[in-house]
């Protein structure tokens, strides 16, 4: 059964700026649904005695010291940009 | 219907880290457009975030001299958004394990002190900055990007505009006595947005806030909060209804301005952020830190009143920037009187500031050369007067006091023959003067001594010039 509706699904479009057709949104409703019910499997799991994480990895204090380090240039860092002026990059203008 | 104000602040302060929060740019304000940024920065694939050991250490020192508890166990969670300011497309923050919670600070508003709450502090990267031109594009100076930032929340605590802007002066003071942060607005190291909603007085709950942004200046923010309590009672009172609204304040019309009407919260889907592992803060770091944190200004400000016998007053003037304190502490430190050194910094120093606009590091004068210069007072060797003149000079171009005097001859005479000498030949010209004092007219012998410095462009001793011209007098 379906855990998402198709509400959720334009809602989650919208928020990733994906224009998506209808025919689109039913087939990704029922495709994320599918996706959502498979990740539900981890439910039938016991986990009474673990402890919660946020990490898959059994790692922490990941740090390094502060040292700054030249890496690329200015140059190098605009090379790749569409579109560029005044050594900035340039974008269509958004008014937030 | 009388109204009560409530109002929260969300403050967000850069902190002056060597390199960036999650990359080894250099992170330091004023560099070219793009020249502080690498591959971690401009968001290319495939690259990976390191967190900062000492971004973590500062954030810990400004929350801990906020007075919260520091949290064991957080991590850093992912914010995202669209916007070309950040190239990732997400902001790394944190969302539910704030670095710092349950803090407070002591504000004091027309002589009455209370206690605001901070909520949280938590620490992210900052953004880029973009700069809007009208031919429809923006120009974007990744530099900014990943600069460490907290954002620090405070309680819906603060009852007027007023206590808004004192809770602004103290956090931005005590963030400046821990070192973590410059804190300069026009720099953009410390940034406000401020909350604001009306209750009718005696009702719980909270009314439909409006929130403040675009405040460059704390008077801005004290001004836009007065200019929105203002509208928000007006729009109230006609029964009117107060939408969820962003505003910016206007510095020309001196009004808040709406910018949208807020529909439903924002929707960041915030998850743990998995290219960083959690972090744990043992009870060793969180001493380690707490130990490095310096006198802040509450407890400066209570030595000085009663260890250095200075009055309130000068306490809180003394205390209330980091390098004024510093300074005096320097000056007294090097033996000038305690009196003396705060009489010139509250006085003359901070005088000049203000005309020249100035910061305390941006003067020639020394604490070094203040403190030389309280000494030859002390030592009669010039005097008040004089010394203004040598502090002029200082203030402007340094150097040693003691040279300053010699140099421009003003060295103050205190030799009584040579006194009398100049005494005796004015007071053979103003006999009237004489006859005027010995009449009783004690302006006259104001007159004589200002003649007599007059002659000795200001450089005699006034109080002997005071007793010679009398004594001479008595004679005649």
């Amino acid at each position: 059964m379906s855990e998402i509706s198709k509400e959720q699904v334009k809602h989650v479009a919208h928020l990733a700026r994906l224009a998506i057709t209808e025919e689109e949104v039913e087939k990704m409703t029922k495709q994320l649904g599918d996706i959502i019910e498979y990740a539900e499997l981890l439910n039938d799991l016991d986990t009474e005695n673990v402890e919660p994480t946020t990490h898959v990895l059994n790692l922490k204090n990941v740090m390094r010291k502060d040292n700054p380090r030249e890496w690329i240039n200015k140059e190098d860092a605009l090379n790749n940009a569409p579109d560029k002026k005044d050594g900035q990059f340039r974008v269509p203008s958004i008014l937030e | 219907m009388n109204f009560e104000t409530i109002i929260g602040l969300e403050v967000h302060v850069e902190l002056k880290t060597n390199s960036k929060i999650f990359s080894p740019s250099d992170n330091h304000f004023g560099a070219e457009p793009n020249s502080n940024v690498n591959p971690i920065d401009l968001g290319y694939p495939g690259v990976l975030p390191v967190l900062n050991e000492e971004a973590v250490n500062f954030a810990m020192k400004a929350a801990m001299a906020l007075n919260c508890e520091i949290a064991t166990d957080t991590k850093f969670d992912r914010k995202n958004y669209f916007y070309p300011d950040n190239p990732k497309a997400y902001q790394i923050s944190q969302f539910d394990q704030p670095i710092g919670e349950h803090g407070s600070i002591e504000i004091e508003v027309e002589g009455k002190k209370k206690t605001i709450g901070i909520t949280r502090l938590h620490l992210e990267e900052d953004a880029g900055k973009l700069t809007h031109s009208n031919d429809g594009y923006s120009l974007v100076d990744y530099n900014r990007q990943g600069t460490p930032l907290i954002e620090i929340v405070s309680e819906p605590d603060l009852r007027s505009p007023a206590e808004a802007y004192a809770y602004l002066e103290k956090l931005k003071n005590i963030i400046q006595y821990t070192g973590v942060s410059d804190c300069k607005m026009e720099e953009g190291s410390l940034r406000c947005d401020a909350n604001i909603s009306l209750r009718p007085i005696g009702q719980e709950e909270f009314g439909v806030k409006a929130e403040l942004k675009n405040l460059n200046s704390f008077s801005f923010v004290q001004k836009g909060l007065e200019f929105e309590e203002v509208r928000q009672q007006k729009v109230l009172l006609s029964g009117g209804e107060i939408l969820q609204e962003t505003r910016r304040y206007d510095e020309q019309t001196k009004e808040t301005i709406l910018m949208r009407v807020k529909e439903g919260s924002d929707d960041y889907r915030y998850f743990p952020e998995p290219d960083l592992v959690p972090l744990y803060i043992d009870e060793a770091w969180k001493e380690r830190i707490r130990s490095e944190i310096p006198e802040l200004p509450d407890v400066r400000k209570e030595r000085y009143i009663s260890e250095l016998d200075l009055p309130a007053y000068d306490a809180m003037v003394l205390t209330s920037t980091k390098e004024m304190s510093d300074f005096f502490e320097a000056t007294i430190a090097q033996g000038a009187d305690v009196k003396q050194a705060s009489n010139w910094l509250m006085g003359e120093v901070s005088a000049y500031m203000n005309k020249q606009q100035k910061e305390l590091e941006d003067l020639a004068l020394t604490s070094d050369g203040l403190a030389k210069m309280i000494k030859l007072i002390e030592d009669g060797t010039i005097s008040s007067k004089i010394a203004k003149k040598v502090f002029a000079e200082l203030v402007e171009k340094g150097g040693d006091p003691e040279k300053i005097v010699k140099d421009k001859g003003l060295v103050q005479i205190s030799d009584e023959g040579q006194l009398k000498e100049i005494i005796t030949a004015i007071l053979d010209q103003n006999e009237q003067s004489i006859v005027d004092y010995k009449n009783g007219k004690d302006r006259a012998l104001g007159f004589l001594v200002g003649q007599v410095m007059k002659q000795t462009k200001g450089q005699a001793n006034p109080p002997m010039v005071n007793k010679i011209i009398i004594e001479e007098m008595e004679k005649r």
